[in-house]
């Protein structure tokens, strides 16, 4: 009589899930915990294979998995450096379903406004001139250092902010800086639900997470169509709560943006600033709000209207505060776009 | 061979292999379409640089569309609609005057020289005035020279 070897079954294996972060402030992360006692379900669901702010795996850890063995992959972060490309490569390959998280991967988000200016200004600012940096000697990061134990490496610096699908394919995107709890809960439950019921995908490109109208949709305040005389900036007035904070003359994005916060900030009388980037069906949030301030601003004498205008004291800073990386005209040439363009400080009309 | 009309304003002859510029010009179909038609009718001769894409009002130029062409390779945009008070939505060309100003601002914040973008009003009437314009923004554009912009 033999007794039979008890089968060896291996623990059923879970869809693995990995989060990482690029050039980014690590809200996206905080985010993500602000799903609170759900993180629970999300552990239950899921393997979590690489979460650097979180869990202690490696970059080498990712290295040695099979391409396609991560399921689910939410990237924040814009990419700045050639680690941050290189990682998103890796993530790239190994993850099956990449997911662009939060604004900086799917717009550049504020780490993008230095789209505005030139790496050399960055890093002198960062390096020589702000006032709290103590740098007498003026050293600058090199991506080799030859020291006595070996060369040390630090990745390479890039002149442009990208955004991930400008390096590499992207699924689906979800907008938000950072996007809000109830949403990215919303997007994990979905993707719970696909992988354990078996429904079919979102469409590839897909924006999960955020709403299809803009973030007037969802404000709370009364708008009038009113007309305006001038724009003042948020310091300047205390903000009547129920109206328009446009129709008071207050710079708000709400117009141009889209849906999905649930208009937090309108709703405590702070001007919407663009986190959850164009609204649908636009590509370009700064040229959409041009266009919607142009309809309130109440001159028809163009004098008039210059000194309306003077109201707006950054344009490209304000309207692509979230989504310069892809901004249509491409990132700010100081030079001049062409040996006969102005110098931008002499704009003239 | 067309014959000149006797206002024509002289047609730049680019030289053979040199570089000729693109513009865009944005139309309103009741008086600036009407304008350039009446050009066309009348032999008068404007810059083969310039080409038209008809719109119903000049108000309808959204923003987007001068960042999208200068996006698909164009050196300057053009905008013309009616005559102020004179537009068939009575108030379109107002909004666009306010939105070309804004826009100039915002071009010239990414270093592309504001001179790119131009607004004129050109009635049904004034055929003679957008063979001008037309010729005029080119010669500024050649000056200028190609945009290239930065990605």
């Amino acid at each position: 009589m033999t007794i039979e070897a008890e089968p060896i079954t291996a623990a059923p294996t879970k869809p693995k899930l990995a989060l990482y972060w690029a050039a980014s402030c690590g809200g996206c992360e905080i985010a993500v915990l602000d799903i609170k006692e759900k993180i629970l379900d999300v552990d239950a669901a899921f393997d979590v294979v690489f979460w650097p702010v979180a869990v202690d795996f490696k970059v080498r850890d990712v290295e040695a998995m099979d391409d396609g063995e991560i399921t689910l992959c939410l990237f924040n972060g814009a990419v700045r450096t050639s680690d941050n490309e290189y990682m998103a490569n890796l993530l790239r390959r190994k993850a099956r379903v990449l997911v662009a998280f939060g604004s900086c991967a799917c717009e550049g988000c504020i780490p993008a406004l230095s789209n505005t200016t030139t790496r050399r200004a960055t890093l002198d600012w960062a390096f020589r001139d702000s006032p709290s940096t103590d740098n007498p000697g003026d050293v600058r990061p090199q991506t080799q250092t030859v020291t006595e134990f070996g060369t040390l490496e630090l990745p390479e610096f890039w002149e442009t902010v990208r955004t991930l699908d400008q390096v590499v394919d992207v699924d689906y995107y979800v907008p938000g800086c950072p996007p809000q709890a109830h949403q990215i809960w919303a997007v994990l439950e979905t993707v719970i639900d696909i992988l354990q019921n078996g429904k079919p995908l979102p469409p590839k490109g897909s924006i999960l997470g955020a709403g299809d109208k803009t973030c007037c949709d969802e404000c709370p305040r009364v708008r009038e169509e009113k007309r305006i005389t001038g724009f003042v900036r948020p310091h300047e007035i205390i903000p009547d709560p129920d109206t328009c904070l446009l129709d008071q003359g207050i710079l708000c994005m709400g117009p141009a943006t889209r849906s999905g916060c649930g208009a937090l900030c309108v709703t405590v009388g702070v001007p919407c600033r663009g986190c959850y980037g164009p609204a649908p069906n636009s590509k370009d949030q700064g040229t959409k709000m041009v266009a919607a301030l142009s309809s309130v601003i109440d001159s028809q004498d163009p004098a008039v209207i210059e000194q309306i205008l003077d109201g707006i004291v950054d344009p490209v800073g304000t309207f692509y505060r979230f989504s310069m990386a892809k901004a249509t005209l491409g990132r700010v040439n100081l030079e001049g776009s062409s040996p006969g363009d102005t110098e931008r400080e002499e704009v003239g009309l | 061979m067309a014959v000149a009309f006797e206002q024509e304003v002289s047609v730049e002859q680019p030289q053979l292999g040199e570089w000729q510029p693109r513009i865009v010009a944005f139309l309103c179909n009741w008086c600036s379409y009407t304008g350039a038609d009446l050009a066309g009718i009348s032999r008068m001769q404007w810059d083969p640089s310039v080409s038209i894409v008809r719109v119903m009002c000049s108000g309808r130029m959204d923003p987007t569309f001068v960042a999208k062409a200068f996006e698909l390779g164009a050196d300057g945009v053009i905008i013309s609609g009616c005559h102020p008070g004179d537009c068939h939505y009575q108030e379109g060309n107002y909004k666009t005057l306010r939105r070309v100003h804004l826009l100039k601002r915002l071009v010239a914040g990414f270093g592309i020289s504001p001179d790119r973008v131009r607004l004129v009003w050109v009635s049904a009437s004034e055929g003679d005035q957008w063979a001008s314009t037309a010729n005029d923004m080119a010669r500024e554009i050649r000056t200028l020279g190609p945009l290239r912009l930065q990605t």
